[in-house]
């Protein structure tokens, strides 16, 4: 029997269209924007100017706070200019424009394609290096990894978990890794355990994704602590706390962070980042997207220096279908539509999915029936529908007592409502507010 | 046995008759009898826009407080506060009568769409999301959240330009529009004399060029305005130009340089033609 988290979950249609597809290296752009944040936290602030030359790796925006990453140029080239640009909800925020020429790397980076095991650092060194690289969790939420491997002083981890879920149906960016980077991502999990002192680490992968299991559990036995687990196919598995109930078995009280029961839950993309930045003083400035979507012509996995607009990879998978109804990005139940596609790859795109019209449209609305579907669906046992309607009769005391701000935003509730009712959208809006009034309360 | 009934009921009754004058005694709780008169004298909406909890809220403070420094409703105006203060005996400074402004003039028809949204008609829910269906995410969805708010029904949605407006009759200022909006395009401005008012009808933060393509309207931050002012009452901050209605003398040159149109004036007679060197400039007369 395979483990899966307890409380609610679905299972959507997996469409796993580019799953086995081999990782393509995406051609270098002519220019690249790359945001200043790109991160859950202070924006970066930018340490070139008009005109700078750079190379590729270079720091071009220093973290400003403990909470904030450092970014680093994609590409060598000029910079063009430092300028507000639409990013992919169509507001404007501050980046760097750098017209391409060569490619030139920073000399420290190791540009050898082979695998090196060894490794002699200790912990803050280790740290150190992934603050350096501008490392971020590259599951979607880019929380600052540093932070995470930092824990609040009278906490200590036991384990390391690697999220390598990718419960969100369409997305194989982490699969294809799995399958030709296992060694570096173990190598990477080594690392992160001695950053965090901890003798246990364990893989957490859906069980659709058998080749993958089979490939790290071949590699398991050449590291020492790391555990592969298969899980069952369950949405949201990714999510943090669902990860640590599926694996640990323990619950992660409101409000609470995971390493309060023991956890420190790591991606597998970070792992791999973290791996690059350590062994091989390589910032993160490329990542794996999958590009895919039902009539799209190659769905695939690319690998992409970051900066490159959205449209370069729609093109680079055979173009935008003419029946698109929404581009999106990340995943279909946590990713965002696009406002338009000339908007740069960032840290934490993981994928983008091209939907068809039919797909794409919203049904009618209808009232709520009471079949509590939601109810059993919602990951972390919360009312969505009382939720609802407490942000709509804007009762934010009611809706404190019965934890909104503990909703994931996975969506699970919006998928299965079989009246379409928009649950998350009021959540969402809902938990913002909420969490405000938390916020005014506490200072 | 008619008599029994009577004699026992009647006996009953006047037990609890004792028994509740006793209480209604022993626990009397005195309420100040101006409260009630003070509540009376209000409009009876409470909208919240006095920040106490409705009118009866806002009646006992009044009555509570030894001045009544910061105590105003906004919706009676000064005709229910000097009724309040003859009540109270109590001095009532006058604030200037106010009214909602809608600073968004990025119609259909300057504001070209860029991409369509089929989510949730609520602005709270779009913003959250993403900047808008237009290039400009500063400006107004036009989904309503403020029509929704109004008790006064004092703000609607131009069908024709997607924009609302504020009746100035029926808006009492309670600026619950203003609490709604969460681009933070509606402002309590001074209503004026004659309801006169000219302001900067954009929040549009972009620099001139993108502003520009995104809204033909747009504020584009060229500062022509603030040259033209004598009064400094104009100031140019990120790209956007603000009229601080404290300032403003409502002479309109502002309103003649502007090269967008961004700039608006309510309810001026219109302009005579005058001088030569005033032909050519675009005379803007816009009602909202």
């Amino acid at each position: 029997m395979l483990k899966t988290f307890r409380i609610g979950g679905i299972h959507p249609p997996e469409n796993k269209l580019s799953a086995g597809k081999a990782i393509q290296t995406l051609a270098l752009p002519k220019q690249v924007i790359i945001p200043l944040s790109q991160h859950i936290g202070a924006p970066a602030t930018a340490v070139v100017k008009k005109g700078d030359e750079v190379k590729v790796g270079s720091l071009i925006g220093q973290a400003s706070g403990f909470v904030s990453a450092n970014i680093h140029s994609s590409v060598s080239g000029k910079v063009n200019k430092i300028d507000n640009v639409l990013d992919a909800s169509g507001y404007r925020r501050p980046a760097v424009f750098i017209d391409v020429e060569g490619d030139e790397w920073e000399e420290a980076i190791d540009r050898q394609e082979g695998f090196v095991k060894a490794f002699d650092l200790t912990s803050k060194e280790i740290v150190q290096k992934i603050t350096d690289a501008g490392i971020v969790g590259l599951g979607g939420a880019t929380f600052p990894t540093q932070v995470k491997l930092t824990p609040p002083p009278g906490n200590t981890a036991e384990i390391l978990i690697i999220n390598a879920a990718e419960c969100e149906p369409y997305l194989t960016a982490d699969h294809s890794l799995m399958m030709e980077k296992g060694n570096e991502i173990m190598t990477g999990i080594s690392l992160l355990m001695k950053a965090v002192h901890v003798k246990k680490a364990v893989i957490g992968i859906e069980n659709n994704k058998k080749d993958a299991i089979a490939h790290l559990q071949h590699l398991q036995s050449n590291y020492h602590g790391i555990e592969v687990m298969p899980l069952k196919v369950q949405y949201p598995q990714g999510g943090e706390k669902q990860l640590i109930d599926a694996v640990m078995r323990r619950q992660v009280k409101s409000g609470a962070l995971p390493i309060s029961v023991g956890a420190v839950v790591q991606n597998v993309g970070t792992a791999f980042a973290v791996y690059e930045a350590v062994v091989k003083n390589k910032p993160l400035f490329e990542r794996i997207v999958t590009v895919t979507g039902k009539e799209v012509l190659n769905p695939g996995n690319f690998k992409v220096r970051i900066g490159t607009s959205i449209q370069t990879l729609i093109d680079a998978a055979g173009g935008l279908p003419e029946n698109t109804g929404k581009v999106i990005g990340g995943g279909p139940m946590m990713g965002k539509a696009l406002a338009n596609t000339e908007v740069p790859v960032t840290k934490g795109s993981s994928g983008v999915l091209l939907i068809t019209e039919k797909e794409a449209k919203r049904k009618p609305v209808m009232s709520c029936i009471r079949c509590t579907k939601c109810v059993n669906v919602c990951p972390m046992g919360l009312n969505p529908t009382l939720l609802m309607t407490t942000t709509e009769f804007t009762n934010w005391d009611l809706a404190e007592k019965n934890h909104i701000a503990d909703c994931i935003e996975c969506g699970s509730c919006s998928y299965t409502c079989p009246s379409n009712r928009p649950l998350l959208d009021q959540i969402r809006l809902g938990k913002g507010k909420v969490m405000g009034i938390m916020r005014a309360r506490k200072s | 046995m008619i008599v029994i009934a009577i004699i026992s009921l009647g006996l009953i009754g006047a037990i609890g008759a004792v028994f509740l004058y006793a209480a209604s005694k022993k626990f009397e709780v005195y309420e100040d009898p101006r409260i009630g008169q003070v509540q009376e004298a209000l409009p009876g909406a409470n909208c919240g826009a006095c920040g106490f909890p409705g009118c009866a809220g806002f009646a006992t403070a009044c009555v509570n407080a030894a001045t009544m420094d910061g105590l105003f409703c906004p919706v009676g105006g000064a005709d229910v506060m000097s009724q309040v203060s003859t009540i109270l005996g109590k001095e009532v400074e006058m604030a200037e009568p106010m009214v909602a402004v809608v600073r968004c003039n990025g119609s259909c028809a300057v504001r070209p769409r860029q991409n369509q949204y089929d989510g949730t008609r609520s602005c709270a829910i779009a913003s959250a999301l993403y900047g808008g269906e237009t290039g400009c995410s500063f400006g107004c969805h036009g989904f309503g959240d403020c029509v929704t708010v109004c008790d006064f029904d004092a703000i609607h949605i131009n069908p024709e330009t997607m924009l609302p407006e504020v009746d100035e009759e029926k808006c009492t200022s309670c600026g619950a529009c203003v609490k709604a909006c969460p681009k933070s395009i509606i402002e309590l401005r001074k209503k004026g004399p004659k309801s006169r008012r000219i302001f900067v009808s954009c929040v549009n933060k972009d620099k001139g060029a993108p502003a520009r393509k995104a809204c033909g309207s747009a504020c584009i931050g060229c500062g022509k305005c603030v040259k033209e002012c004598a009064f400094e009452a104009i100031t140019l901050e990120n790209n956007l130009a603000y009229i601080d209605y404290t300032k403003c003398r409502l002479c309109r040159k502002c309103v003649a340089v502007c090269p967008t149109g961004a700039i608006h004036e309510l309810n001026f007679p219109p302009r005579k033609e005058k001088a030569p060197e005033a032909e050519g400039t675009p005379v803007v007369e816009k009602t909202i």
